[in-house]
């Protein structure tokens, strides 16, 4: 045993993981820690202090963030939600369909999101809202957002149903139940820790974005991403890490309830 | 990402029937919003540009035109090779394979480590690797331009420790932004290899171990043939959002440091714009990456029928 265990080691490998972690992990400790910066320069170090926390709230820049935020928000939890709908509704087709005509091409669709590279699908995005005569804003954004978060919401959900074995089901179908009922009373039920880590996921993605959303944005609208980018623009400021701070939490503790709940369902098993 | 590392496969069919219908919603979105944008791009990519951006609908080939011969100042010269835009497309094609190298060597000592874990330490791990990839890609590149700045963290700690006797010069080179690429995809490059290990079945390694193989020859001649898939899709998961990234080289590298995506980026933006050049470019980019991902593919038809 003490030999098996041992094959499995390799000198250094140790070490390397923690400088993978370190080399991850340090840029974001940094500034986070530099967020809580008492001073006017984001070089020198001039004690704790929250000011740049209250410059984010209450500062020059404060309703354009605010603004950018409203809109990062509504539309997350939008394209988080239809992403998720259209997402189930395929997985039940992938998974509890058995065979039908354009299954994988279906499959390759789902998927194709993440295959073409982000600043394709920008361009071609903004080409073809432009070719359609569509004006570009708030709308167009939250199109593109549900496209993108669909690949997303999927994983989670098809993990998920992927465990869920059909005796439940077909007892409810011997009992007359309809298969809309089925899918409502038993399925959906069983498949809500994949679902709401699914959202949690697609909501994410979508806060997150930045190519996309900034080619088919148009003028006069942001998002938190494209309104910090145009601020760094101009340099670093402490309120963009302030700001860049809250938002990281924001990713973390969602990653972490999404995970937290998709382990939930794997204990019930 | 999803396709690339795993496939699924059910018989159950208490749905059987409703398939399609189940599926309309993904195929009219992606159908319509996606695969219809893509092919309205190539055809956008043969029209005559107007200017201040849009296009007039008149057929060109202006624009594949410009990007691989030069015609002179009027357009009238004999056309000669235009390297100005290969150079651009080498010059991404080389960052991303150098960044794509750096985390296979980062990538595959921790995939190895987090693998052989046993216990619950297993899953923490790997979800420690995960969270930074969550994370807004565009903080985390800010994140490493306020570190590596000349007057940043990073050089101020080794001033102080007398590492270094003046600042390095990191920023707006082209190791800036071939670090902003190993950072922003690292663990693309770690979580496929890791499912790749799992499945590693360690009586090889006896098996090499009792014909007297050393650690390092089970690990080049068993275990690395083995985990090649995951190796495979690591890099293929990092090269390519790599080659037509944006935030990294605008962030980090500066204007002499212009890749793909920022020569996409400006045929869009500002007065300067060429909608059909831009086209092109994203056509051209576009046909790299489905040949990257056609010889993926194809390895793995190679490996599962093996």
């Amino acid at each position: 045993m003490a030999n098996k265990l041992d094959l499995r080691r390799f000198p250094g490998f140790l070490a390397v993981t923690y400088l993978c972690l370190f080399l991850l992990y340090a840029p974001l400790i940094v500034v986070m820690v530099y967020s809580f910066n008492d001073s006017n320069s984001i070089t020198n170090w001039g004690g704790l202090s929250l000011r740049w926390y209250g410059e984010v709230f209450w500062g020059a820049e404060a309703a354009k963030f605010k603004a950018a935020a409203i809109n990062s928000i509504t539309i997350a939890t939008m394209a988080a939600i239809s992403a998720t709908t259209i997402a189930t509704l395929a997985a039940t087709a992938m998974l509890k369909a058995g065979k039908f005509r354009g299954k994988s091409f279906g499959f390759a669709l789902i998927n194709l999101p993440l295959m073409v590279p982000e600043i394709v699908t920008a361009v071609a995005t903004l080409i073809f809202f432009s070719a359609i005569g569509f004006t570009t804003g708030y709308f167009t954004i939250l199109i593109a957002h549900i496209v993108f978060c669909v690949p997303f919401a999927y994983l989670p959900i098809a993990a998920r149903m992927q465990g869920i074995e059909d005796v439940y089901e077909q007892a409810a179908l011997d009992l007359y139940a309809t298969r809309f009922q089925a899918f409502k009373l038993i399925l959906l039920p069983l498949m809500t820790p994949g679902i709401i880590s699914g959202f949690l996921l697609a909501f994410i993605i979508s806060l997150d974005d930045f190519i996309i959303t900034n080619f088919v944005k148009g003028a006069g609208i942001e998002t938190l991403p494209t309104a910090i980018f145009g601020s760094v623009k101009q340099g670093i400021k402490p309120n963009i890490m302030a700001i860049s701070t809250l938002l990281l939490l924001v990713s973390v503790v969602f990653v972490t309830l999404s995970y937290l709940v998709g382990r939930m369902g794997q204990n019930k098993k | 990402m999803a396709g690339l590392v795993s496939k699924s496969t059910s018989n159950t069919s208490t749905y059987a029937g409703l398939g399609p219908l189940l599926m309309l919603p993904s195929w009219v979105l992606i159908g319509f919003f996606l695969v219809l944008p893509v092919g309205m791009m190539l055809i956008y990519s043969f029209l005559t540009k107007e200017f201040r951006g849009g296009v007039i609908w008149e057929f060109s080939l202006a624009a594949y035109d410009q990007f691989f011969f030069d015609r002179g100042l009027f357009g009238d010269d004999p056309p000669v090779i235009e390297w100005t835009y290969i150079k651009i497309f080498w010059r991404s094609t080389w960052q991303a394979a150098v960044a794509t190298f750096f985390c296979l060597l980062i990538g595959f000592p921790t995939a190895w480590f987090i693998a052989t874990r046993t216990g619950p330490n297993k899953s923490i791990w790997l979800f420690l690797i995960t969270i930074p990839y969550w994370v807004n890609l565009l903080i985390r590149t800010i994140s490493m331009k306020f570190l590596i700045r000349d007057t940043g963290p990073l050089n101020e700690w080794l001033l102080s420790l007398g590492v270094i006797s003046e600042p390095i010069h990191i920023i707006n080179t082209n190791f800036a932004v071939q670090l902003g690429l190993f950072y922003s995809y690292l663990p693309f490059m770690v979580l496929p290899i890791y499912a790749s290990v799992e499945r590693y079945n360690f009586s090889f390694s006896e098996a090499a171990a009792d014909l007297y193989a050393s650690r390092w020859t089970t690990l080049t001649k068993v275990i690395l043939p083995f985990v090649k898939p995951g190796i495979i899709a690591g890099c293929i998961l990092v090269f390519v959002p790599s080659l037509g990234a944006f935030l990294a080289p605008d962030l980090l590298g500066g204007a002499k440091n212009f890749m793909i995506g920022s020569l996409i980026e400006e045929q869009f933006k500002g007065n300067a714009g060429n909608w059909p050049f831009g086209a092109a470019i994203s056509m051209i980019l576009l046909s790299i990456v489905l040949v990257v991902l056609t010889y993926y593919a194809r390895q793995q038809g190679k490996e599962e029928a093996r």
